[in-house]
């Protein structure tokens, strides 16, 4: 494994302090226990089998919005 | 429990962050944004190196823009002596695991790996919650040699507070990222135009810990994602500080909160203090390091087992990893390098490590530009 890479996998079921965690097909029991919240659905970014946060679609979608600004403001 | 509904699901999808049309428009601005001078933008996470190399980002770059490694493989700076006394814990006294990034680094004579071949108690576990799975106190003790980042860090609190196994004790060997990049400024031991901050560190410690680095050393810092696009986007941004002026700006703000994971930074606070660490091939770096509250101290293997750690940061004789995870030298620069010192055959932790910038090279075909 490489300790600093977190993938992000979509949360399906929560058991408690864990859940099942979706990574494109793979499914692997992961400990909730570092978020204050979550719901399934959620998409989670995973750390040697811990959730470290949830991922914010609409920040996501902020930043991709951040080259066509800076392409705007160095025309 | 709960299942999902498929029409429940959300869909986010980040393959735009791959998209090759935006990574090219990003470089073709920074292209035309960078100034004539050479600027050295420093990152300090082997996973950044991975994705720089991987999708070969330097060669998208403008010749005098250089994107460097510094030293951010947590496997390649821990010391010699911290491996042996691991090794001296799995031969005399406990079962020992670690994350499978450590097992093959050399102390300072023999790796982990090695001292299995010659009958240590030895595992590997991807994580720790399945190394408390595995623990069987009837059968004798176990230890969790326990390394890494901010990232890490919460992870080994947070199994210590909800409570471990009978006879389960720890190696604690984790540093973190702020302290050691003041350090290394403050020190003139590395040279560097902007830093690029580790998104999953950041994640859990938020963006305020750098906020030292744009102010008092004047450094413009982006913290960034591991996608191309997020590489690009964050040196646009280190050339438009480079000329307006340092500030701390997030990148990566779909997993990196200004105030990071707060439960994650207050289970830190709770299980450990910071003290002065040493930091393989670099030296001691001044509150970089993390150890067990003496409230905890009675899962502190070294002092449970009486295991005396003599200072030893050194790499291995005629290596050059120290120049390299100090970004002074590239990993091809290393006499070393693809000959003397392959994956198979390693020499020195950069070239063992899955985040190691030799072993990246080596496997990606990295190079200068």
């Amino acid at each position: 494994m490489q300790l600093c890479l977190a993938i992000p996998g979509r949360l399906e079921e929560i058991r408690g302090k864990s859940g099942i965690v979706d990574f494109g097909g793979v499914r692997r029991t992961v400990d909730l226990s570092l978020l204050e919240k979550c719901k399934v659905g959620d998409y989670v970014i995973v750390h040697a089998g811990f959730a470290i946060q949830i991922l914010s679609e609409e920040e996501a979608k902020s930043t991709l919005d951040l080259l066509r600004q800076l392409e705007a403001a160095t025309d | 429990m709960r299942r999902l509904r498929t029409e429940e699901r959300i869909s986010l999808d980040l393959s735009p962050f791959q998209s090759r049309e935006l990574v090219e428009r990003a470089a073709a601005l920074l292209r035309r944004i960078a100034p004539k001078e050479e600027l050295r933008f420093m990152h300090v996470c082997g996973t950044h190196e991975n994705v720089v190399t991987r999708y070969g980002i330097r060669s998208l770059l403008p010749p005098q823009i250089r994107v460097v490694a510094g030293p951010g493989c947590p496997v390649c700076v821990t010391c010699p002596a911290e491996i042996d006394s691991a090794i001296q814990i799995a031969r005399k006294h406990a079962t020992l695991f670690t994350y499978g990034d450590m097992f093959g680094v050399p102390g300072s004579s023999i790796s982990l790996r090695d001292a299995r071949g010659e009958g240590a108690r030895v595992k590997v576990v991807y994580s720790m919650a399945d190394a408390i799975g595995m623990a069987n106190p009837v059968a004798g003790p176990s230890v969790f040699f326990s390394i890494g980042f901010e990232t890490t860090a919460p992870i080994t609190a947070s199994v210590i507070r909800s409570g471990v196994p009978k006879d389960f004790a720890f190696i604690v060997s984790h540093r973190l990222i702020p302290p050691a990049l003041v350090a290394l400024l403050d020190s003139g031991k590395v040279e560097m135009d902007g830093v690029i901050c580790p998104g999953h560190v950041s994640t859990i410690i938020g963006t305020h810990p750098y906020d030292v680095l744009a102010k008092e050393f004047g450094v413009p810092v982006v913290i960034s994602g591991f996608e191309p696009l997020d590489i690009v986007l964050s040196l646009v941004e280190l050339v438009k500080q480079h000329k307006r002026g340092a500030r701390v700006f997030n990148e990566y703000s779909r997993s990196v909160k200004p105030e990071g994971n707060p439960r994650a930074r207050r289970l830190i606070d709770e299980v450990f203090e910071t003290c002065d660490m040493d930091w393989r091939g670099i030296g001691t770096l001044p509150s970089s390091g993390l150890r067990l509250r003496e409230e905890f101290s009675d899962l502190d293997a070294l002092k449970k087992y009486r295991i005396r750690v003599r200072r030893d940061d050194r790499m291995p004789t005629g290596c050059k990893c120290s120049d390299v995870l100090l970004g002074s030298l590239s990993p091809t620069q290393c006499p070393l390098f693809g000959s003397r010192c392959t994956p198979d055959s390693p020499v020195g932790p950069c070239m063992v490590s899955s985040e190691g910038t030799c072993r990246t090279w080596f496997l990606h075909g990295g190079q200068d530009s």
